[in-house]
């Protein structure tokens, strides 16, 4: 038995109960209406054809998007009991993470799917440069782990699920904001906090700029926050 | 098959299981029985790997649960109290997760599941959302669930709890069958379960194991006191105890309410002494009528209450 076939059972059966409950088509409808009025209500404004404004909004939807995404992961499980079932069946607890982890990521590729079509109608409408939109699409995924992450070890921590979505909001939303919102320290330290926040490393890569500093950083925080997940698991044991 | 020695487990301050050792063979159903607290939810917890012990070991087979816990989880098969299996999924999904967890290929599954769906009567509600199914039906579906990897230990936590008789009796008729082949280990509070399907009890409480042994064990082992029915005619209450209670080993001498055609008694007896052939051989030598003649002996629930009642 391979732990990847595990893995992969673990995955089908999360992605499969997104669809399944309405909360999904929900949440993405509600993601696309917001980006969707945000970003064309002052698009004919400035008569650019780029999506910048679409990218630079995208970590504060996201920040309350995908801890109502995540929520359920294992506050759900713990809540009705399941988790013992999860949990002693012959599966790693790299598996089980791993595998709740990869289908709230696809879930959110799957709602930023339909924002390509903003893309695609601008490109009719003028000349995209599409270095920007294709470092905005993977900066957007890699922000969607990182949040991913961040929101698991907020619904690990707890068994209940509101608890866990604004757990999971105060991380993100902070994690997104906080270089804006100590714009008064100096220089130096706000140097600090920039690396700290998501939001710096995110419109990098939205740029088309693929720096090793910005990957790294998203890929620590996902790790970072899955072993959190980890810890507060093994906590219960 | 199965060790656990010295095996403890505190929530904060609270001792739930105070140093266990026992040690469980093949091919029996072992019964673990207690009032509510006992620790017996946390010692097969423990023993399937959910929880892990503050000290002390359990192994199967030479396989520690704290050292490969993988190990151990591929060899038991465990249904926990109430059953809380995904509400979300329809039965034959579920079964199907199960069984991809588990690494069984397509025909192999396919086999499986239909075995299952006739062993635990699951062939009506395969299709059936698993939140519509009575808590009989998701007991059921929690024991195919436990049995889809042939596990070589059955691990049940009050298996038949909040079941009508009917399906009660078709569970333990399940757990029987398999208890000829598998290890079985179920937790109850119901006396009744023990008697009828195990061969083995391990009373536990305030986590302590209190008694251990056959139901039969544990009835003779207990201090033996036991009382004999009798309903005599053609004698007064007073003649009646006069006679009897000079008997050794009689302690006293009770009833004396009236009953078809005479009076019972009932005989309270406080030795191991068999005394039945005595008290017989007494009421020969009078005129009395003998009427009903029977030996009550002491019930597990009895046994039970001493065990386990607050110091």
């Amino acid at each position: 038995m391979l732990g990847t076939e595990n893995l992969s059972c673990i995955f089908k059966r999360e992605f499969k109960v997104y669809f399944i409950s309405p909360i999904a088509y929900v949440v993405i409808a509600v993601f696309l209406v917001l980006t969707g009025w945000f970003f064309f209500s002052t698009f004919f404004l400035y008569n650019q054809a780029q999506m910048r404004d679409f990218f630079s909004l995208l970590p504060i939807i996201f920040a309350f998007m995908i801890p109502a995404v995540t929520m359920r992961l294992f506050s759900e499980e713990f809540n009705t009991g399941s988790y013992e079932i999860l949990a002693t069946l012959p599966v790693r607890f790299i598996d089980i993470i791993a595998g709740k982890f990869l289908a709230a990521v696809s879930f959110v590729a799957i709602s930023l799917l339909p924002t390509l079509s903003y893309a695609v109608f601008i490109s009719f409408l003028g000349d995209l440069d599409w270095g920007p939109v294709i470092g905005g699409y993977i900066g957007a995924l890699l922000l969607g782990g990182a949040f991913s992450a961040v929101g698991i070890f907020a619904s690990a921590i707890t068994k209940n699920q509101i608890i866990a979505f604004i757990a999971g909001m105060i991380i993100c939303v902070t994690l997104t904001l906080i270089d804006k919102l100590l714009f008064f320290l100096p220089e130096s330290m706000l140097g600090f906090f920039q690396y700290i926040g998501a939001d710096h490393h995110f419109q990098n890569v939205a740029r088309g700029i693929l720096d090793s500093r910005d990957l790294l950083y998203f890929i620590s925080l996902i790790f970072i926050a899955l072993f959190g997940a980890h810890l507060a698991v093994e906590e219960k044991k | 098959m199965i060790e656990i020695s010295d095996l403890t487990k505190y929530y904060g301050d609270l001792c739930a299981l105070d140093h266990i050792n026992l040690t469980i063979e093949k091919g029996k159903i072992l019964g673990l029985l207690g009032p509510n607290g006992a620790g017996k939810t946390t010692a097969l917890r423990i023993m399937t790997g959910f929880l892990s012990p503050s000290s002390g070991t359990v192994t199967a087979r030479g396989i520690s649960v704290v050292d490969d816990p993988l190990g151990i989880k591929k060899m038991i098969g465990y249904l926990p109290e109430s059953a809380p299996i995904y509400q979300d999924m329809i039965v034959y999904d579920y079964l199907v997760y199960i069984s991809e967890i588990h690494g069984l290929s397509g025909s192999e599954r396919m086999a499986k599941l239909q075995e299952l769906a006739g062993v635990c009567g699951l062939r009506d509600v395969m299709h059936r959302t698993l939140h519509e199914l009575s808590k009989g039906y998701k007991q059921r579906v929690g024991l195919a669930h436990a049995m889809m990897s042939d596990p070589e230990i059955l691990v049940l936590d009050e298996p038949t709890s909040g079941l009508d008789p009917n399906q009660i009796a078709e569970i333990r008729d399940i757990i029987k069958k398999i208890g000829k082949e598998k290890t079985v280990i179920l937790s109850t509070h119901i006396l009744s379960e023990v008697e009828a399907t195990c061969d083995r009890v391990v009373i536990i409480n305030r986590g302590k194991i209190v008694a251990d042994g056959s139901t039969d064990d544990l009835k003779r082992s207990s201090k033996s006191d036991y009382t004999l029915n009798l309903v005599i005619g053609g004698a007064g209450p007073a003649e009646v105890e006069e006679k009897l209670s000079s008997i050794r080993g009689v302690s006293s001498v009770g009833g004396g309410g009236p009953r078809s055609g005479g009076t019972a008694y009932t005989l309270q007896c406080d030795t191991g002494d068999d005394i039945r052939g005595e008290v017989y051989r007494r009421i020969k030598e009078t005129d009395w009528l003998l009427l009903e003649y029977m030996q009550e002996s002491k019930s597990l629930e009895n046994i039970f209450r001493e065990l386990t009642k607050e110091n």
